[in-house]
């Protein structure tokens, strides 16, 4: 840690861990009641879990961020931070509402917290992702302001490197891309049209910068190689992102009554949107490859390597599996979409925050490395919740290849509640996957607490040894 | 290569992409504003379909459902319901909520009033008209 100030990072982190503990929590819940739809009804019923599930994913992924926007911003910048009192402020905002908000839906029923936070005023409930009430939306406008003051003030008064440039830029489209959030026409082909500008907006335009900065910042720490080879890759990393990102969008415009020219448009510019990912694949592995130092952080650059291939993975190959309008004609909305997302949202938004988080953790806890012991507990947490998460998308992949066998292109089709009988096989698969995904969590947690540093003499004699 | 193609290159290749597809969309978006209702029908939004909308939003049906394919996927399609079932089976289901039976997953019951379930149904029978492009590809959504 080279400025005090960074270690206004450590709760972000440590918080952004318990919530994601949350947020499997219930999506274990919410499997559970696929399988077994009786299961804690009627005191949590299946959409309670499923919005707990996603928005306490978003909630635990920005905190990320934001701990590695004020670990990253004054190290670039060569300054400390423009006031860590105000970040630390915010956290406890954040985690404060954030809670609340959680609690207020396990113990609140929906259409009463929509009518005592004054959704009627102003409606921005039911939305998928935006669940919360309008005082919690207010909140995160709020916080990303504060964040956008700090990190916007430290790039000033310091060192403007392209990473925090991007960095802190992504961060203000972030925010940006959030205040459509508010606008929720009562027609329900135009609220559908905007509501993409942020989950598209985020997940597959600003999302991506912000996961090529973070990337970026952590291969120049750990591999030592030249900043301006770095920095040129991620500019054309990015420049591929929102060339075919911003027109693909289209993709989620074929069969919600949109015109149907968004038909071809989305078709031909989301087929393009792997290509950003496999350029992170080739950027990473050059720079693993060009390394001038061997980092005893072996866990971070473990995290840092799987994130773009998981990221591909998910997000290029099951992205471009249902995004050309033929092959979603069939696909759309059924469990092949979950399958993608899922692989997609863990392989590239959670692994590049848990590879930030294992890079700076341990500086921010005074050593250059866990020691050895630790490192093996977080990289068998890394490997269990990885092919874990493989078996959850294979998993659902399954019931979505009998949905759209059985119920979208048979010649006769049969009824939704049916057909989802014939999937329980792949429902309990993803379950159980979901409880190795648990289990890998877990074990990845451990690492934290096994003390020590890494003993460079220590790990030297044992590597000669054997 | 290092000087044929350098940093600031790259840099504003990603600016300049970035503009110049953003203003492609925004052409786009508006062209499609002044379509969307002719697709959707909106002028056949009346005050009925609007509370039923309100209601939809406010119980989080697409926590569990879709809507032309959009939610949850835990709960039949709702974009073609109102074909697929007609106004009264509608009401009627959603009275019954929920079914108890034992491990089959479960609808709450929203206590609707009658005119709250018209207001519904009203919803339901307009989302059903849109023009989706023949989606879904069958009654059974
Ligand atoms: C890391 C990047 C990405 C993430 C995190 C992500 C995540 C998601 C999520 C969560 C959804 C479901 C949204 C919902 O309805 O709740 C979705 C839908 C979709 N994604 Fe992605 N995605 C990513 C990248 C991509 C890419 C690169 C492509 C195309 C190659 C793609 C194609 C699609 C399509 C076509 C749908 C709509 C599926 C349907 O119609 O049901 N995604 N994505
Ligand atoms: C124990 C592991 C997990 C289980 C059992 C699980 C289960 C579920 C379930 C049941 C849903 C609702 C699907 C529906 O709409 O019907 C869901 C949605 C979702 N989960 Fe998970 N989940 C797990 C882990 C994760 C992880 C690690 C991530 C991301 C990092 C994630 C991201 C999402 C997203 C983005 C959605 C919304 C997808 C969509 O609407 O297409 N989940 N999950
Ligand atoms: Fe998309």
């Amino acid at each position: 840690m080279k400025y005090q100030s960074q270690a206004v990072a450590k709760p972000y982190f440590i918080a952004a861990l318990a919530l994601f503990v949350g947020q499997i929590v219930f999506g274990l819940i919410a499997g559970l009641q696929y399988l077994y739809g009786t299961f804690l009804f009627p005191e949590l019923p299946f959409d309670v879990a499923h919005m707990s599930h996603t928005n306490l994913l978003i909630v635990w992924l920005l905190m990320a961020f934001m701990g590695a926007a004020y670990f990253i911003v004054p190290e670039e910048a060569q300054t400390e931070l423009y006031s860590p009192k105000l970040a630390l402020l915010t956290f406890w905002v954040f985690l404060t509402a954030g809670a609340l908000t959680i609690a207020a839906y396990l113990f609140v029923p929906y259409a009463h917290l929509a009518a005592i936070t004054g959704n009627a005023v102003l409606p921005t409930m039911g939305r998928g992702y935006l669940e919360q009430p309008l005082p919690t939306k207010i909140g995160i406008v709020l916080v990303a302001l504060s964040l956008l003051f700090n990190v916007t003030m430290t790039l000033i008064k310091g060192r403007k490197t392209s990473i925090n440039l991007i960095l802190v830029g992504s961060l203000w489209g972030l925010a940006l891309l959030f205040l459509p959030a508010f606008y929720f026409p009562q027609d329900t082909v135009k609220a559908s049209f905007g509501w993409w500008w942020i989950v598209h907006g985020w997940v597959e335009g600003d999302w991506e910068l912000i996961l090529g900065a973070l990337l970026g910042f952590i291969l120049i720490k750990m591999t030592g190689v030249d900043r301006e080879i770095v920095e040129k890759w991620i500019y054309i990393i990015v420049a591929m992102t929102l060339v075919s990102g911003i027109v693909g969008i289209g993709h989620h415009y074929y069969y919600t009554g949109a015109p149907s020219y968004w038909i071809w448009l989305g078709s031909i510019f989301s087929a393009l949107e792997p290509l950003p990912f496999m350029l992170l694949i080739a950027f990473s592995f050059k720079m693993l490859l060009a390394r001038r130092r061997e980092h005893p952080n072996k866990a971070a650059m473990l995290w840092a390597m799987g994130t773009p291939i998981m990221a591909f993975l998910g997000a290029g190959l099951w992205g471009f599996m249902i995004t050309l309008a033929p092959a979603q004609y069939y696909m759309h909305g059924t469990n092949f979409t979950a399958a993608h997302g899922h692989l997609a949202f863990f392989g590239a938004y959670a692994m590049v925050s848990l590879a930030i988080i294992s890079y700076a953790m341990p500086l921010l806890r005074g050593r250059v490395a866990n020691s050895a012991a630790a490192q093996r507990w977080e990289m068998a947490g890394f490997w269990i919740m990885v092919l874990s998460m493989i078996g959850i998308a294979l998993a659902l992949t399954g019931a979505g290849i009998v949905t759209v066998v059985l119920q979208r292109a048979a010649a006769d089709p049969m009824p939704f509640m049916q057909v989802q009988d014939k999937e329980r096989v792949f429902f309990w698969l993803r379950e159980l996957a979901g409880v190795g995904f648990f289990v890998g969590l877990l074990v990845y947690l451990r690492s934290f607490f096994i003390s020590g540093e890494y003993e460079y003499a220590g790990e030297m004699k044992r590597a000669l040894a054997t | 290569m290092q000087q044929v193609f350098t940093k600031a290159m790259a840099r504003n290749i990603f600016l300049g992409g970035a503009v110049f597809f953003l203003a492609i969309y925004l052409a786009l978006t508006y062209d499609t504003w002044q379509r969307i209702p002719i697709r959707d029908h909106a002028d056949q939004m009346t005050p009925a379909v609007l509370r039923g909308k309100y209601l939809l939003d406010t119980n989080d049906c697409i926590g569990c459902h879709t809507i032309n394919g959009e939610g949850a996927y835990f709960a039949p399609e709702l974009g073609n319901v109102y074909k697929r079932r007609g106004p009264d089976f509608i009401k009627a289901w959603i009275q019954s909520q929920p079914t108890g039976v034992p491990g089959r997953r479960q609808m709450p019951n929203f206590h609707f009033t009658p005119d709250q379930l018209n207001d519904l149904v009203a919803y339901l029978q307009w989302l059903s008209n849109i023009d989706t492009n023949n989606w879904p590809p069958n009654i059974q959504g």
